[in-house]
């Protein structure tokens, strides 16, 4: 994409094997310098064995893994340049805090005391100087998470690697260190390869996302892209909320696709390549680029019966069943503004949507 | 209201404290006549005079203590002459035992951390063959490390055949048939608590150190070691103690040149000697330093761990 940032690392064609069983199946993909990087999926997809071959601790069954242009399949995980922070920290219970965080220094060729100072410095960095002397066992989990990475940072890895790192933490404490994480990546220019199964973590965080299920990459973009424009059925319905229809394609005009949604209801999305009349796909309308109203309004419109309202906090769900067809979920902002009428279950409302709303997708 | 409900609590409390000492009871009972009557006896008869052909007279002295320590007496008229001949003993089964310990660890260690990686299923079975032989009486097995062992046994015969050696080696009556014999007799009790150590041991925490950069030797060093440090402490006193006070594997395999501790008490009761109190005071002498040496293990174990939890 862009020839002058070097690429930190470079997949190609990784396939990894346990006996009969795949775990990746041909992955390629680049990750750039400086790049806070993201590999997204389900558990069991995959995301962790390629982070793992890339610190060392898998081997790779086949293709090759390259490090700033250095192939290095086949060095042991303590002569790569990566460090990693483990899901359950893994921090070593008998040292200090401040031990923890030397070690790595140590292990390079640093003094004790040169360890301690530079180690000092890096936990200064996630503020946590005052617990220098403690035990892992004495700091809360969020502390040991800090811990955790101010020790794979301490001796400046080229890539930092974070194995589900904040999975373990409350809800308020991981929008806080997802926050933190960032920064952290900004200030110390380290490329972060971040695996996760939260696609809301991912989009708050990554620069560039892989979207991974089945050990195969389903695509591979900047947040807004996936979100906006996902390539197949299986991110649509993965990263956000979505209204996932089974559709069939009635007639291809110029560039659009009119598609039947059963009930007698039709839908035109842009035409995508591999579709031909007849065929049934899938559609995906995200919930809040609909509307609600009692007349028709909007470039689509679909006539239908209010089944159910959910109050989420900053949004209403309304859950609306078409005539004799399909339901639709539509989300709408509980903003002041706009003066937005609410419609009660049993109200006859019609569905409406922006052409380009509606996406086509290929399974 | 809540202070009836507390108080009612706590007298629930006391019941079930009161229940559970009777429940206790014969525990305590039992463990205070077979460990702590025996030792009383002991303590006693260390003191007491001896009978000719065995027995005691009941007449308090130290006289055992004073034969144990010197050759001329503390009571005589001269200056007393402290006595080599049980300190040496004593000395020589404290380094014997000693380097039985540290060959059990070199080869228990490496033994049980590959039981403990090997997979869930298959531990259990590893763990049944360590103790396979252990179910054959110790007397037999020392006999039958006799035969293996001696001039014209099957490990002379093998190493001739092999070229190593060109005259048979002499084992059996010396230090090493000894060291050799408490190894075999005591490996278990070395595997057996730092399998149950690297059982537990987070492997997790060896990646994080290759992680880090660490070689294999040192992770095993500043990362797995420290870890299962109480399972090898057990280890080496489980082994040490016994191989201390062993007499079989010195008796059978050392001769009479190589006299350990055990021997020595063994010969006060059942053999020869017949010197009760000498006996007594014999073992007294080895349970204060056995004692002496698991205080101060057990000390710099507690403030080990006072000192990870301060702050």
């Amino acid at each position: 994409m862009n020839t002058e940032s070097p690429i930190a690392i470079d997949v190609r064609d990784a396939v990894k094997r346990y006996g009969e069983f795949t775990a990746l199946k041909k992955i390629s993909l680049s990750i750039k310098d400086n790049e806070f990087f993201t590999l997204l999926g389900p558990s069991g997809c995959g995301k962790t064995t390629l982070l793992r071959m890339i610190a060392g601790f898998e081997d790779v069954t086949e293709g090759q893994i390259y490090l700033y242009g250095d192939e290095i399949e086949g060095l042991p995980p303590n002569k790569r340049p990566v460090n990693t922070v483990f899901q359950n920290y893994a921090l070593f219970p008998h040292m200090s805090v401040l031990d923890n965080v030397g070690f790595g220094l140590e292990m390079r060729g640093a003094s004790k005391s040169d360890a301690r100072r530079r180690g000092g410095e890096v936990l200064e960095l996630v503020q946590l100087s005052q617990f220098a002397k403690r035990k892992p066992s004495q700091l809360s989990g969020g502390q040991q998470q800090r811990v955790a990475l101010a020790r794979a940072l301490a001796p400046q890895p080229k890539v930092l690697l974070l194995d589900e790192p904040l999975s373990a933490l409350d809800l308020k404490l991981r929008k806080a260190m997802q926050i933190e994480l960032k920064h952290l990546q900004r200030e110390t220019g380290i490329t972060f390869i971040f695996v996760t199964h939260d696609q809301e973590e991912a989009l708050t965080m990554s620069d560039r996302i892989a979207v991974m299920s089945a050990g195969e990459l389903q695509q591979l973009g900047k947040a807004r892209d996936i979100y906006e424009r996902p390539h197949n059925k299986f991110v649509a319905d993965f990263i956000g909320e979505t209204n996932l229809l089974e559709v069939s394609v009635d007639k291809i005009d110029n560039g659009h696709a009119i598609c039947h949604l059963g009930g007698g209801h039709s839908l035109t999305c842009n035409a995508v390549d591999g579709i031909d009349v007849g065929t049934r796909v899938h559609i995906s309308v995200r919930p809040e680029k609909l509307f609600t109203s009692d007349a028709p309004s909007g470039v689509e419109s679909l006539k239908g019966i209010v089944k159910e309202n959910i109050y989420l906090g900053t949004d209403l769900s309304t859950i609306i069943n078409l005539d004799e067809g399909p339901d639709f979920t539509v989300r709408t902002s509980n903003s002041e503004r706009g003066n937005k009428r609410i419609f009660e279950p049993g109200a006859q409302v019609f569905v409406n949507m922006e052409m380009g709303a509606a996406r086509l997708l290929v399974d | 209201m809540a202070g009836g409900s507390t108080s009612g609590g706590s007298v629930k409390a006391d019941t079930y404290a009161g229940v559970r000492h009777w429940l206790l009871a014969p525990s305590w009972l039992v463990l205070l006549t077979v460990v702590v009557g025996p030792l009383c006896i002991m303590l006693i008869y260390s003191f007491l005079t001896k009978e000719f052909r065995g027995g005691v007279v009941w007449e308090f002295n130290l006289a055992a203590y004073d034969k144990f320590f010197f050759d001329r007496g503390l009571f005589g008229d001269e200056a007393p002459r402290i006595e080599w001949t049980y300190i040496s003993i004593y000395w020589r089964s404290i380094l014997q035992a000693a380097i039985a310990t540290l060959v059990s660890l070199l080869i228990g260690f490496p033994t049980a951390y590959f039981i403990a990686t090997r997979p869930t299923t298959s531990r259990a079975l590893w763990v049944f063959l360590i103790t396979i032989p252990y179910w054959v009486n110790l007397l037999i097995r020392t006999v039958s490390m006799k035969f293996l062992l001696r001039d014209q046994g099957p490990l002379n015969a093998f190493l001739l055949s092999t070229g190593i050696i060109d005259q048979p080696l002499t084992i059996v009556n010396t230090d090493v048939a000894v060291q050799l014999g408490l190894f075999y007799s005591y490996l278990p009790f070395m595997v057996l608590p730092i399998y149950a150590a690297v059982e537990q041991y987070d492997h997790r925490l060896s990646e994080a150190a290759a992680d880090l950069y660490a070689s294999r030797w040192i992770a095993l060093r500043r990362v797995i070691l420290p870890a299962v440090k109480p399972g090898v402490i057990a280890g080496c006193i489980l082994v040490f103690v016994p191989s201390l006070g062993s007499f079989l594997a010195p008796d059978l395999l050392g001769g009479a040149r190589n006299f350990m501790i055990g021997s020595l008490i063994e010969d006060q009761f059942k053999g020869q000697a017949g010197d009760w109190p000498f006996g007594a005071a014999a073992s007294m002498i080895l349970l204060s330093m056995v004692l002496i040496v698991l205080i101060v293990a057990a000390r710099r174990q507690a403030r080990a761990k006072a000192a990870g939890g301060e702050v």
